[in-house]
């Protein structure tokens, strides 16, 4: 059949299902074609060139880039963005872990506390990140209210206010947000694990502990590394927690690298200025895409 | 002596022996149902107080947005109202363009792009599993590809794109790319729940005299009803959730969609935030998401796995 297939004259006219598959497909082509690969290229063009929203672009060759080399406000934005990204990771995916754990056993009202961790993940970041500001604020905020009534404190905590609080506040709103979604990705980890390895272990007497330490996290690095990989990659295109949340404050200190491109674009009019820094963050995510891939390619390629 | 009673009379130890194992057996299940009874304890305990922590936002928002308008905005908050009320909602009736206008903008967006989405996705899903043709396995490979690249790295060509095909700042324009955003990952949805119909079931509707589309439309797409629903919820949360190209194509105020409308909201009018208001708001946007994933998270669960996998 392949060998027929082969030999068969390149220019062979297609037959009547070969043309209805390319016709089943074609919408699909069609937009992604004008909606993403068109744009996907002029974006790459427009880096190139001086781009403002309004009036002639002009071709600039590297010269954003060599801006970009020399701009400390992106540098800024890309430092931070990693330290949030090492903050957070490691936190979503301890909390996610002990979720999983808890959740993981089939026992009574078990279903009723994963749909509770998990829901957060379905309410939009932006709405999300609306209602944590609410409860952060130092005015009307339950958390100050909380902690002023104890007497844990005695005048209105500016949660947002200073940078290293904003960055924590940030994450325990991303933590809240985001945990029940790793956790389902560790949970489809943990179930694949075979019983019997349990069963084998217990009969040697290993405890609950020992199971964990010695049977479900070796089983389970694969899991862990795509766990771990969407979890960084989701967190480099962080935008809307510090758009609502800081909005870049204190001092710019939370501005992260999308949010700067959309600065860049559509508060200083620097289109190509955004291109090329989009095409920067592109290739870092294709890094770490490649990155996954790696860690996660089957045992036996 | 009988032998009964000799039997009897050796089965003295053994049955001490065994009473004394029972015994211990015993004593030993009781300190373990013990020890279980407080591990449980402990274990629901912690399961309820984290299943509180992650309700509360919710709950306390919703909950506040049942207050007085001056009660929402006191400081500090209190935490028990001294009466009910909905104004807070007439208020967001009443705001900007009203929220009727708003959730018109959202639901149409969101709708809009579930059905194309839905409707592209059958017929590409269709088309890459069920027909062979040259440059199949690449055209597919791109289309996949492109879940790679974030959405935010295109958005400004988009922008341009849009305003050169006179879609700038229309909501038809922004469901549009809401589509392309939604497509790869429905696509491939769709590519494996017809992988998963047997062959024979088409070809027998084939040769029963059907059409392609004939048998796609009246014999397969029953089959790959849960794919279609987890595509249509991803497609539902995606646009109902977005916000980032919703605040960069839409210039009107009266084309915003929550979210936007929202943010908005927050930078309040004259500085002052109108909390209620922001509350009622807040409950309306995650209302529709909640419902939905509490009815259908089966398929929606599904797709994550799915979408986990592959990416």
């Amino acid at each position: 059949m392949n060998i027929a297939a082969s030999l068969r004259l390149p220019r062979a006219p297609l037959s009547r299902r070969e043309r209805a598959g390319y016709a089943f497909i074609l919408p699909c082509v069609l937009f992604t074609t004008v909606f993403f690969l068109v744009p996907l290229a002029m974006t790459l063009w427009m880096s190139f060139n001086h781009w403002p929203l309004l009036g002639k672009p002009s071709f600039a060759g590297l010269a954003n880039y060599l801006d970009l080399l020399q701009d400390e406000s992106f540098w800024g934005a890309l430092w931070f963005t990693t330290r949030y990204t090492l903050v957070v990771t490691p936190a979503i995916f301890l909390l996610a872990f002990a979720l999983a754990l808890l959740v993981h056993r089939a026992v009574r009202f078990v279903g009723i506390f994963r749909t509770a961790f998990f829901l957060p993940v379905v309410i939009g970041m932006a709405t999300a990140s609306l209602l944590w500001w609410w409860m952060f604020n130092d005015q009307v905020g339950i958390f100050s209210a909380v902690l002023m009534d104890l007497g844990l404190v005695d005048e209105p905590v500016q949660w947002l206010a200073e940078t290293n609080s904003a960055l924590a506040s940030i994450v325990v709103m991303v933590l809240w947000k985001a945990a029940g979604f790793t956790m389902v990705i560790l949970l489809v980890g943990m179930q694949a694990i075979p019983q019997d390895l349990y069963e084998a272990a217990r009969m040697d007497g290993a405890r609950w502990i020992q199971q964990t330490r010695y049977i479900t996290i070796p089983m389970m690095r694969r899991t862990f590394a795509l766990a771990l990989t969407m979890s960084v990659i989701g967190s480099y295109l962080a935008f809307e927690q510090f758009f609502v949340l800081t909005k870049g404050g204190p001092m710019n200190s939370t501005i992260s690298v999308v949010h700067w491109i959309y600065r860049a674009s559509f508060t200083y009019f620097k289109l190509g200025y955004g291109a090329a820094m989009s095409v920067v963050l592109l290739l870092i995510l294709l890094v770490l895409s490649v990155i996954q891939m790696y860690l996660l390619r089957d045992d036996n390629d | 002596m009988t032998k009964q009673s000799l039997a009897y009379a050796e089965s003295v130890p053994a049955a001490t022996a065994a009473a004394l194992a029972s015994a211990a057996r015993g004593r030993f299940a009781l300190s373990r149902r013990a020890r279980d009874s407080l591990g449980g304890t402990l274990y629901y305990l912690a399961c309820v107080l984290l299943t509180l922590i992650f309700l509360f936002p919710i709950g306390w928002s919703a909950f506040t947005s049942f207050y007085t308008p001056t009660e929402a905005m006191a400081s500090p908050p209190v935490y028990w109202p001294s009466r009910f009320s909905v104004q807070n909602y007439a208020n967001l009736a009443q705001y900007g363009h009203g929220i009727w206008r708003y959730l018109w903008n959202s639901a149409s967006v969101t709708l809009l792009t579930v059905g194309m989405t839905l409707v592209l996705a059958t017929l590409g899903g269709y088309g890459f599993s069920r027909f062979r043709f040259p440059g199949r396995n690449l055209i597919f490979v791109v289309i996949l590809a492109t879940l790679m690249i974030p959405f935010q790295s295109i958005l400004t060509p988009l922008f341009i794109l849009l305003r050169i095909l006179h879609l700038q700042d229309t909501l038809i324009g922004l469901a549009l790319v809401y589509t392309t955003f939604q497509l790869p990952f429905a696509v491939f949805m769709l590519r494996n729940a017809f992988d998963a119909v047997p062959r024979e079931v088409e070809e027998a509707s084939l040769l029963d005299g059907c059409t392609p589309m004939r048998s796609l439309l009246l014999v397969m797409l029953p089959l790959v009803k849960p794919g279609l629903v987890t595509a249509g919820l991803f497609a539902f949360f995606g646009s109902w959730n977005e916000l980032l190209a919703a605040l960069i194509l839409m210039g009107d105020a009266k084309n915003f969609t929550l979210p936007v409308m929202l943010l908005n909201a927050q930078s309040g009018q004259l500085g002052a935030v109108n909390w209620g208001l922001m509350q009622a708001g807040i409950t309306i946007s995650i209302l529709p998401c909640a419902v939905l994933f509490l009815l259908l998270q089966r398929y929606y669960i599904n797709g994550l796995i799915a979408g986990a996998v592959k990416a």
